[in-house]
């Protein structure tokens, strides 16, 4: 067994989940946009805990800053945050229902938008809105369907 | 299996070299004088990144063009002709007018309202993530665009270039949460700022007094005070102002003019001060 088996094609699906964040959209659409790049990170540790973990989700959430313009290092630190507690139950996580797995989900993007509104509001002072919260309903209903087409990529191409 | 028992800790001491990584990242960001340069470079690195993802809309745009029909087409190029006459006698006036102004400036003796370049950009992506209001605009630094420089669009007053990459550059919206512009009331005078509160259709304009002058449907324009922004561009208008004897200042909100959730195109200025300086910087190369 290759020991580097199909770690380009991880990064390609890192890549097209930060495209995603950024293509640009109908300002109504975007508010619900889901966070596709932490979503695709959570399902990889999930799947694959040895070679996508918190180094991975650091410089995604990093990327995502410089991307998105938010303070350096806030997505980068909230995206490590919620990583870890899926690397470290990533056995229970396997062990769910597709739809319990969703709900735990919505419980881990609901944990990063509260770090990362709490981080932004120390540097920067921005103001709540309940708006801001339709991403993890939304990222809740797409993990299903992410996590389907996801499993059949990796089986496709036997990432392991 | 020894992978899964060696874990634990080292899944920890991860997740601390990650905070701490973070952390420093946040005050380098948010405290120094270098974060400007740093995110300078970090746009131009990831400018590919923003060209790829406005493709398909580029296409799809491209697209629809293409297939309009012939009427449509000879509707729109009469209606803009149209247009296009109508400023153009409007500019005559304006040239008069310009020139009018100039010589009863100079009768005054004040300095005369010097007139700017501009360059016509065009937004790559506009960043919508609720704690920034950014846009990316496909000008840079071999376009002369440089930091601090004001932007508008037909309206009104846009924002102002926070870095500069070669082919690109990121400008902040009036909008965002921690920008502030130098605001006159046109009907009284009266000067104050108008801050963005992270929302596509609200400013807050702050430390007005309660006795202050002003109503709903007052034009603020931009003051020149700044020293960023030239004088005399429409940014919003007062839309609720609410009085409470018991606070020291008014709350005031305004609407901005300028359509910001839904720009296509911008125009950079170069204030008419700073024309030279960006020529002299520029001739050395």
């Amino acid at each position: 067994m290759r020991r580097n088996g199909g770690l380009g094609f991880i990064y390609l699906s890192l890549l097209v989940a930060l495209l995603l964040t950024v293509m640009p959209m109908p300002q109504q659409v975007k508010l619900f946009r889901p966070d596709w790049a932490l979503l695709v990170v959570l399902y990889w540790t999930m799947a694959l805990p040895g070679r996508v973990n918190i180094l991975t989700a650091f410089v995604l959430g990093f990327l995502t800053d410089v991307l998105v313009g938010t303070v350096l290092g806030v997505n980068a630190l909230a995206f490590s945050v919620v990583t870890f507690i899926v690397a470290v139950n990533y056995l229970k996580i396997r062990n769910f229902s597709v739809i319990q797995q969703a709900l735990l989900i919505g419980l881990f993007l609901a944990l990063y938008h509260l770090l990362l509104f709490w981080l932004s509001h120390f540097l920067t002072g921005v103001y709540f809105l309940p708006a801001y919260l339709w991403p993890v309903l939304t990222g809740m209903l797409v993990w299903p369907w992410l996590f389907w087409l996801l499993r059949r990529y990796r089986r496709q191409f036997k990432i392991q | 299996m020894n992978a899964i028992f060696s874990r634990g800790p080292l899944l920890g001491l991860r997740l601390l070299l990650a905070v701490l990584c973070s952390v420093g990242l946040m005050v380098v960001d948010r405290y120094t004088e270098r974060s400007t340069q740093l995110r300078s470079f970090l746009t131009s690195a990831v400018s590919p990144l923003f060209y790829i993802a406005s493709l398909p809309e580029t296409l799809l745009s491209g697209a629809t063009e293409q297939f309009m029909s012939h009427q449509r087409l000879l509707d729109e190029n009469a209606r803009l002709k149209e247009t296009l006459l109508r400023q153009n006698g409007q500019l005559q006036l304006l040239g008069y007018l310009q020139q009018e102004n100039s010589k009863l400036r100079a009768l005054l003796g004040s300095a005369p309202l010097a007139d700017g370049q501009r360059l016509v950009a065009e937004i790559l992506a506009v960043y919508s993530h609720p704690f920034s209001h950014q846009v990316v605009l496909n000008k840079g630094k071999n376009d002369g665009v440089t930091e601090h420089q004001p932007l508008i669009d037909e309206r009104g007053v846009v924002g102002q270039i926070v870095s500069v990459g070669p082919t690109s550059s990121r400008a902040l919206l009036i909008s965002d949460n921690t920008h502030a512009i130098s605001v006159r009331a046109e009907r009284t005078g009266i000067r104050t700022v108008a801050e963005g509160l992270g929302q596509w259709d609200l400013l807050r304009v702050i430390h007005l007094p309660q006795s202050a002058d002003i109503r709903v449907g007052d034009r603020l324009l931009t003051s020149g005070l700044d020293g960023l922004f030239p004088e005399g561009y429409p940014v919003a208008e007062v839309s609720r102002v609410q009085q409470d004897e018991s606070q020291p200042f008014m709350t005031v909100y305004a609407k901005p003019y300028a359509q910001l959730d839904r720009i296509r195109h911008v125009l950079l200025l170069w204030p008419g001060a700073r024309l030279e300086d960006v020529l002299d910087a520029e001739e050395p190369n």
